[in-house]
């Protein structure tokens, strides 16, 4: 270990005085320079440091305090959804799932096979879990199954030592008691979409569901009640050391419908396997007592999730399931829609009551010939016979007289084609009644032969059974009722209009009288269409309209051949059967509204049908049960 | 002391025990009380145990301190021998690590060597700082008004920077810059040497900035506004800064700071050990520490201006320098004073490259000391 001093020449020898070599002189200046910058660098990171610590110390103390505490949110109970005598048709159950905490288990992949041997998981579950894996933070729970059974649940308790990171909980599903009986009304539930969440971060929480269709959808707010929150102390990946706070959050609001779910079921009974809409409206003050749409579907599916062949099998039904057809069917009116003709007429002042009409069994309009139902005609009748009968030709001609404009004008004013805003339903269709001027927009000339066909509700003219029944009820009472499902919200009844308020409808009530008689006539006269919508209950008389509302329209040679029989034609072609009506005649306290689709008559078909309803109705009646009411309450208690 | 010295100038052949007399103990002695307050905020990062990081890190410390006794022994003159491999050496490994390196939040930094964890750019540092001692070491104070002169000095330093910004680790890259330019300055860079190179700079920046990698600007903005991604990038500077506030004047407490051993803090066995030590000494700590850290730096920097050789004087330079460039970036970041980047606290923070690198640089700062008086190999003379 030498130096290298000898090594050197002569020229690279050192200098021992110092003083001659000009880079150390300079060397300590800059030195001392830089010395001074590093000084100045440090002094002041600490005087940041004091800044952070001490002067805006008890700002970050109370950072960091808030850093400590966690809020933890959880989902408060979805609210319950009654009928109208607090019998639950959506309520909450209890629900054991499974869950998987990423961070405390090092074998992902073991732990999910060993899971797997002990409570199996499908394709569609393993594909969740894996994205959840992939897109969730590690301390985030991921749900591997739900609706654990509980022999699922004693098999993984007795094997959690070789599931790490496997934890049981226990949530809430939503059940809906009466199945498929109240799908369409109630609706279900399913849980958050992505798109969802991205707008409403409450809907993170595991657990939360949101209503999809029906009610659900439309009181999803009420529903769903204030996250409910525990304040604890946590560490920096979320574990939870202590809980310091609990706030319960609140429940969801408990709504009750205007259905009474018995009356429900009967109507269900009365429609069997027909693919089929029935309202029953409660015609004083718009509650709707029973609102069925045949076929129906199974609510609890959606929430667990509805598998493939199930979602094909129902979108393919061309009875459509999953369609409530009582607010989003159309169908055209046929010739329920005579009365509104009528009280079009009578308002325009182009028809009396009293005025005669002849039918020869067709009436030629702009050198087109429009045939009447009968053959050989109906004679010389007035409004009260040209309902009773059914007369086409009759309202051929009170249309023409009319005009297309007045009587849309009258049919909207009885809520058909208008949108029934009172209704708590979402997919609510509007219908349509056809103006010159609707027909002008899109592009086309209104014919003269396009009043005559609308005027017995055929043509483009669309409505719903929801309208139909707001309709009969309009007619029966005279006031401007509006259909609605919801009856209480948190035990407050909806609004005034339950107790009868509704406001007149703005027409001379005789125009009334003499549409609701020959309604009455139609159902109870000798010669009516709908005999067979008779009421067996004595004392008590029953007023409707039947409608056969035709799909196709029929060719004139096939109508003259005499062999025309729609019973023959293939069931998407047969004509739909419809009948309103309301009861007691004398008294108006109920309405009711029947389409069957491709029910072929009205008169055979669904006039019996809504005689039945009615029947059931009016037995319900609290009228007619003298004991007090304990049952149901009773029931509803036990739930 | 004196006859110690002239000893020295008389008689090379002096014993290793001479030698070790002559190590600056107080300042090992300062090296190793940093190194147990490092112990003691490991063993408190730990959880209260040594068994994770304070037990490892501290028998890397005594090899690392062994290392640097052994350095401190090394003449000069094997030192310069030893600059060109280093330096060569370093740079392979830097070009390794681009090759085959582990990638660790997107940048390749590490390589494994014989089951090590190694990080080229640790060793670059000081390979660099030997080399350009070395090299102005041995051109004359005069002949660097020379420009010339100065370009193969300056490719030293632009050659690891540019492997280091590839890999990327723009802090690393950044001190390994500042280091080298220092020594420029060091070296007696004329001053309007430096004007010509220092002026271009913010258009230069500007270029730079526009190849930065992603995450790399994101560390930028959300430096700017650590709010605006709370939980994303700008988690580690506000969770920092929360812990820092809420050590107060006096601290929360050994093994008691709630940020730190909730584990709020990020990193807090590496690049966060100082705001550990911050939240559970308080200021009061914290300025203790930057007190220490200061102490090391104008210590290294006074036995630079011992020296009575310019490789000396530049190597003491340099590696005060650069122990300075770790500690200002180091807190700096865990203040949320600059974006935040891999840089750790050294001699207290978990890591065993930095560790042994830092300990390298000691030994060779050691060196300059122990043979302050020597002079060889240097030119002075005006007749170039």
């Amino acid at each position: 270990m030498t130096f290298r001093k000898k090594k050197s020449g002569n020229r690279l020898m050192s200098r021992p005085d110092e003083g001659k070599n000009p880079s150390r002189g300079v060397f300590t200046r800059r030195a001392l320079l830089l010395m001074a910058a590093q000084g100045a660098v440090l002094g002041a990171l600490g005087e940041r440091l004091y800044g952070l610590q001490v002067r805006d110390g008890s700002h970050y103390a109370r950072l960091a305090e808030n850093n400590r505490l966690s809020k933890r949110f959880f989902a408060p109970p979805r609210g319950r959804i009654t009928d109208r005598f607090g019998i639950s048709v959506a309520a909450n159950r209890i629900n054991w799932r499974a869950l998987l905490l990423a961070e405390e288990t090092s074998d992902i992949p073991g732990t999910l096979e060993r899971f797997a041997q002990i409570v199996p998981l499908e394709q569609r579950d393993t594909t969740r879990i894996e994205h959840e894996l992939r897109h969730k933070r590690r301390f985030i729970p991921i749900m591997l199954r739900d609706f654990l059974s509980w022999d699922d649940m004693a098999r993984l308790e007795l094997n959690m030592p070789s599931l790490p990171g496997v934890l049981i909980d226990v949530g809430t599903t939503r059940v809906y008691p009466f199945g498929p009986l109240m799908a369409h009304v109630v609706g279900y539930v399913a849980p958050p979409a992505e798109k969802d969440v991205v707008h409403d971060a409450e809907l993170a929480l595991p657990g939360m569901r949101v209503g999809r269709s029906g009610i659900e959808q439309t009181q999803d707010t009420n529903l769903r009640g204030q996250v409910g929150s525990v304040e604890m102390e946590v560490n920096a990946v979320g574990r939870v050391m202590a809980e310091l706070d609990r706030d319960e959050g609140q429940a969801g609001d408990e709504i009750a419908l205007t259905i009474d779910s018995g009356l429900q079921q009967q109507v269900l009974g009365r429609i069997g396997e027909q693919s089929a809409s029935a309202v029953v409206m409660d015609c004083r003050n718009g509650e709707v007592l029973a609102m069925v749409s045949n076929p129906s579907f199974d609510p609890s599916l959606f929430d667990s999730g509805v598998s493939q062949a199930q979602w094909i099998e129902w979108t393919n039904n061309s009875q459509t399931p999953l369609i409530n057809k009582a607010v989003s069917g159309l169908y055209p009116p046929g010739s329920t829609f005579k009365p509104a003709v009528a009280m079009a007429a009578l308002r325009a002042g182009t028809l009396s009551p009293s005025d005669r009409i002849s039918c020869p069994g067709y009436i030629d309009v702009g050198g087109t010939r429009f045939h009447c139902w009968s053959r050989w005609g109906h004679g010389s009748i007035n409004l009260r016979q040209g309902l009773k009968y059914s007369c086409d030709v009759f309202f051929y001609e009170v249309a023409r007289r009319t005009g297309m404009d007045a009587i849309a004008a009258t049919a909207e004013l009885f809520g058909l084609g208008t949108k029934l805003p009172e209704i708590e339903l979402p997919h609510v269709r509007q219908g349509l009644i056809p103006t010159p001027a609707w027909r002008r927009a899109h592009g086309r000339h209104w014919n003269g032969g396009d009043t005559i066909v609308s005027g017995i509700g055929q043509g483009f003219v669309q409505v719903t059974p929801l309208q139909l029944a707001t309709y009969a009820s309009r007619i029966a009472t005279g006031r401007n009722v509006q259909p609605h499902l919801i009856r209480s919200v948190a035990g407050h009844m909806a609004d005034l209009t339950d107790l009868g308020h509704a406001p007149g409808m703005s027409m001379p009530d005789h125009f009334f009288a003499d549409i609701r008689a020959g309604m009455f006539a139609v159902v109870n006269e000798e010669g009516g269409t709908a005999p067979k919508a008779r009421l067996d209950i004595p004392g008590v008389q029953m007023a409707g309209k039947t409608g056969s509302a035709q799909v196709r329209r029929v060719s004139r040679a096939l109508r003259e051949s005499g062999h025309f029989n729609s019973a023959n034609l293939p069931w998407e072609y047969r004509p739909h059967a419809l009948f309103i009506c309301f009861a007691p005649y004398d008294a108006p306290r109920y309405a009711t509204a029947v389409v069957i689709e491709h029910g072929n008559a009205g008169a055979d078909v669904a006039a019996p049908l809504a005689r039945d309803i009615m029947t059931d109705v009016l037995r319900r009646d609290p009228v007619n049960h003298r004991e007090p009411p304990g049952q149901e309450v009773a029931q509803a208690e036990v739930d | 002391m004196k006859f110690q010295k002239r000893l020295l100038r008389a008689e090379p052949n002096f014993q290793i025990l001479t030698k070790l007399w002559q190590i600056n103990w107080l300042y090992v002695l300062l090296i190793c009380a940093l190194a147990v307050v490092g112990y003691g905020a490991l063993y408190s990062a730990g959880g209260g145990t040594s068994r994770p990081f304070a037990g490892p890190q501290s028998i890397r410390f005594c090899f690392g301190l062994v290392m640097m006794l052994c350095m401190a022994l090394m003449s000069p003159a094997i030192l310069v021998r030893m600059a060109w491999p280093i330096y060569i050496f370093s740079l392979v490994l830097l070009v390794a690590v681009l090759r085959m390196g582990h990638v660790g939040k997107g940048a390749e930094r590490w390589l494994m060597l014989g089951g090590m964890q190694v990080q080229p750019s640790e060793l670059a540092k000081i390979a660099l700082v030997l080399m350009l001692a070395t090299w102005f070491h041995k051109i004359s104070y005069r002949r660097m008004g020379n420009p010339l002169r100065l370009i193969p000095p300056a490719l030293m330093v632009l050659v690891p920077v540019a492997l280091v910004l590839k890999e990327p680790n723009l802090g690393t890259a950044v001190i390994i810059g500042t280091v080298g330019a220092s020594m420029f300055f060091g070296a007696g860079m004329r001053l309007w040497q430096i004007a010509l190179v220092v002026l271009p700079v913010p258009f230069l920046a500007r270029i730079a900035y526009s190849h930065l990698h992603d995450y790399q600007k994101a560390r930028v903005t959300t430096f700017l506004h650590p709010e605006s991604d709370p939980l994303g990038a700008g988690y580690n500077i506000i969770q920092s800064k929360i812990a820092l506030g809420s050590g107060g004047m006096w601290g929360q407490g050994y093994l008691q700071g709630t940020q730190g051993q909730l584990n709020f803090l990020p990193e807090k066995q590496t690049d966060f050990i100082f705001t550990m030590i911050a939240e559970e000494w308080g200021f009061v700590g914290g300025i203790a520490i930057i007190g220490m850290l200061l102490l090391l730096i104008f210590g290294g920097m006074l036995i630079a201006m011992r020296s009575r050789n310019q490789f000396g004087r530049l190597l003491g330079l340099g590696i005060s320098m650069n122990f300075f460039l770790y500690c200002a970036v180091n807190l700096s970041m865990v203040m949320g004073a600059i974006p935040v980047g891999g840089v750790p606290l050294p001699l207290i923070s978990y890591g065993g490259s930095a560790m042994l690198m830092v300990m390298f640089g000691f030994g060779l700062l050691m060196s300059a000391w122990v043979h302050r008086n020597a002079t060889f190999g240097e030119t002075t003379g005006e007749d170039n």
